[in-house]
Formats: C-alpha cells, structure tokens, sequence
C-alpha cells in the first residue's frame, strides 16, 4: 500500500505451507540462523493513520506469530533488525534495543505514516529497550504490552490495558516441549565423542572387544541424553529439587535403577556402578544445559549451581573411567 | 512463577528506595512480579524470582535499581570459560 513515505508492503495473515515447515524446522535447528525477514515497516490489513504499531524481532517465528495472530487486524508492523534472533534472547544481548529502534523508526519514516506517538512492544523486550530515552530521541511513547504475542488481540480490545494474567510469564508443557528438539539435538552431539569411546572402552573391558557390548553401552548413553535433554524439560516441575542437575540427576538415577534391578545376576557391580555413574552425571549435565532455555533461571543461580554440580559429575564420570580401565587391564 | 522456582538468595538486584520516584516502570517491565509500590515507592517482595534479565535497572528513571544481568544459560558460561583456555566449540549452544 502507498503511504506518506512511499510503499508499505502489506502482509497477509495465513500461514502457508512453507511457513509451517520452516518453522519446524527452525525448532530442529535446520537454518536456524537464516531463518529472517527484511527488517522494517509492514502492513497488516489495512492500516490507516492512527492504527496501533506493534515492534519485533525479524525472527521469522516471531513475526509469523504475529500476522497470524494479527488476522483480520489492522496495524502496523515495525520490524527490528535482530539477525534472526527472537525478541527475549535479542533484547538480552542488545540488539532488540533502543539504538535499533531508535535507527529503524528514523528509516521508515513512522513519523509520517502514523499519525500519533505510540509503540507497542512485547514486556521480554524491554531488557533491551529504554522506554525514556526512546521517548526523548525520537518523541515515540514506548508501551510495554504483553508478554506474549498471543494475548495481543485481547490487549487492543481492552483498551490497551495490560491485565494480570497478560504479565504474568508461563512455561506450560506445551511450551517447554516445542524446545525439546534443539536440546535433544545438543545432546546427541556428545554421542560420538562421548558416548562411543566409552562404550567402546566397556566393548574391550570384556576380554575380547564385543560387539553387542559396545552397543548396549551406547544405548544406555543415549538414554541419558534423552534423560537429561527431554524427559527433564518435559517433567520440570515435577522432578524434586531447585537445581535443574539434580531434578536430572534424580531422574538418571530413577531410570538406571529401573534398568538394572533386574540385571544384577548378569551384571558385575562394579560394571553396574559405572553404568550408573555415567547415566547419572550425563543426565544432569543435559538438564542443566537446559537452564539456557527457560525464562526464569538467573545467570548468578546458573553459576552457583555449576560450581557445585560441575565437580560432582565430573568426579562420577572420573569413576565410571577408573572402573572401565581396570576392567580392561585386568581382563 | 507459578510452579517454578529456582534458587533462593542469588539475585543481584538492589532497590534504592531513596532515589526512588514510584513511577512504576520496574512494576511494568518486570516478567515476573518482583516489585510492588508501596507508600509510594517501590519495594522488592520477592527477590527470588528474578531472573536478572536487567529490563528494571534499564527503565528506572532516577537509576534506583542495580542488577548484575545477563542471560542464565549454563552452556554459554561454559563455552565463555574454554574460550578462556582458548578451546572453542561452533557456536550452537542451546542458548542465546
Ligand atoms: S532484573 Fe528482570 S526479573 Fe529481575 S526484577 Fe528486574 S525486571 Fe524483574
Ligand atoms: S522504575 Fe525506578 S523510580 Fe520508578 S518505581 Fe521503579 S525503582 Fe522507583
């Protein structure tokens, strides 16, 4: 559409097909990075000069979210540059931030294309944005709206009124499970360099180097991982313990007991202590990586609780080796 | 949060209900209900919920709020702390 300062495209609301994959697979870390948009002005609908601007990230799954929930809406979309990052991690780093916005109101002319002075942002991304000096630099009033893009509709046709609930930070299964993939897919990188020199070292402890002792080993690594980087995220708040590395280490522990109460006759205890060892300590690791991708963990409570669990789990890891190298020396 | 809690007695925010003006912009900004007004200034009632992500410290008018902010993400700190023994990993870590 033709506006004051020239052309703005407009931008529908449905999703397609396409929009759906890559989202998808941006969850699964495929093109992660170059999953963006042009930043600058859009339109949703039909705008007219006092319709509201909404600002975000050009994060492609942000600003998805947004015209789809947008539909049958008429705003203004500004869109920041933010290199592909979602509005809560680049507001953390800055550049979800008041010079960014500050640049981009100037090069779209917004002052222009609108007739009043008003912004609506999202709440995550005021860790990046000083609503004051945005006021001052450009004569834009900055509104926290909600936290989340969802909620906007409701938001408009309040009267722009922020209700408790909108404030109000969730982390339901639902979306704790569509972060799953990126941690499972950190995990399973370890398999190789981790994972298989153990499992091999448990091959060769047997006298001869076995086959279905090696994969049997790597198995049980696997299910570490899935133990620390999903089954933990999935179970959060209900795994006891403050500490993302002990709720993994419970679980590790809970699963390998399950495993081996059964296998004590087949089994030596000192194979069975290391098997333990490492379930234990690889499930509490992956759990604690997953501190990265939960809104409420502080950077100074993620830094205690790795200076008393990094020693832990590397001393049982340091065991399960000790145990491995004497099974192969004595064999 | 509700149903969440991480550790107690960590959180680096500071209030100096001095400077404070009781605008209420901390009250706004902040996800997850740290701050209340009270008798006109802000108060910290709940200290443990604050996730250090900063938005306060960075809106507050007067600068009545200091918090050390960052990011809470094991694996970044891991990755900063072996770029120390210059040990580096590509860069893909859960976080951010
Ligand atoms: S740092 Fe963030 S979470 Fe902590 S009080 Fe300030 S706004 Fe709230
Ligand atoms: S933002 Fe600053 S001045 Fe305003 S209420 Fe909070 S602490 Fe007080």
């Amino acid at each position: 559409m033709v506006t004051a300062t020239g052309r703005v495209a407009v931008i529908s609301g449905d999703l397609g097909v396409s929009d759906r994959l890559g989202g998808w697979k941006a969850r699964w870390g495929i093109g992660r990075m170059s999953y963006i948009v042009p930043p600058g002005l859009y339109a949703i609908g039909s705008p007219g000069q006092d319709a509201p601007v909404l600002v975000t990230a050009n994060y492609k799954m942000s600003y998805d979210l947004v015209r789809s929930t947008m539909k049958g809406h008429a705003v203004w979309l500004l869109v920041l540059e933010t290199y592909g990052i979602n509005v809560w991690c680049a507001a953390g780093k800055g550049t979800f931030g008041t010079g960014e916005l500050v640049r981009r109101i100037g090069l779209s002319g917004l002052e222009k294309v609108v007739s009043h002075r008003q912004l609506l942002l999202p709440i995550m991304g005021a860790a990046g944005v000083k609503a004051i000096e945005v006021k001052k630099r450009t004569g834009f009033d900055v509104r926290f709206a909600t936290l989340r893009i969802q909620d906007l509709p409701e938001y408009l046709e309040n009267g722009m009124l922020t209700t408790p609930a909108m404030r109000e930070l969730t982390f339901c299964l639902g979306e704790r499970l569509v972060l799953v993939p990126m941690e499972l897919l950190i995990g399973l990188k370890s398999v190789l360099f981790v994972g298989a020199p153990l499992a091999a070292a448990y091959g060769v402890a047997g006298a001869d180097f076995s086959l279905i002792r090696f994969w049997e080993a790597l198995l049980l690594y696997l299910l570490a991982v899935v133990c620390g980087s999903v089954l933990t995220p999935l179970l959060l708040p209900l795994l006891p313990g403050r500490m993302f590395s002990i709720k993994g280490a419970v679980l590790g522990a809970a699963v390998s007991a399950a495993i081996f109460a059964p296998l004590t006759d087949s089994l030596t205890r000192r194979e069975i202590c290391a098997f333990v060892c490492v379930i234990t300590s690889v499930s509490a690791f992956y759990a604690m990586n997953f501190t990265g991708s939960t809104p409420y963990t502080s950077p100074s409570g993620v830094r205690r609780e790795m200076g008393r669990s990094l020693p832990l789990m590397a001393g049982a890891l340091g065991v399960a080796v000790a145990i491995l190298l004497a099974g192969i020396f004595t064999a | 949060m509700k149903g969440f809690r991480y550790l107690s007695n960590v959180a680096t925010l500071r209030l100096d209900r001095e400077t404070c003006v009781g605008c209420g912009l901390c009250l706004t900004v902040c996800p997850h209900n740290v701050f209340t007004l009270q008798a006109g200034k802000a108060s910290i009632i709940d200290l443990d919920s604050c996730m250090e992500c900063g938005a306060c410290a960075l809106n507050c008018p007067v600068k009545a709020i200091v918090v050390d902010a960052g990011v809470g993400c094991a694996s970044g700190m891991i990755n900063q702390w072996l770029a120390g023994f210059n040990i580096r990993f590509r860069k893909d870590s859960g976080c951010c």
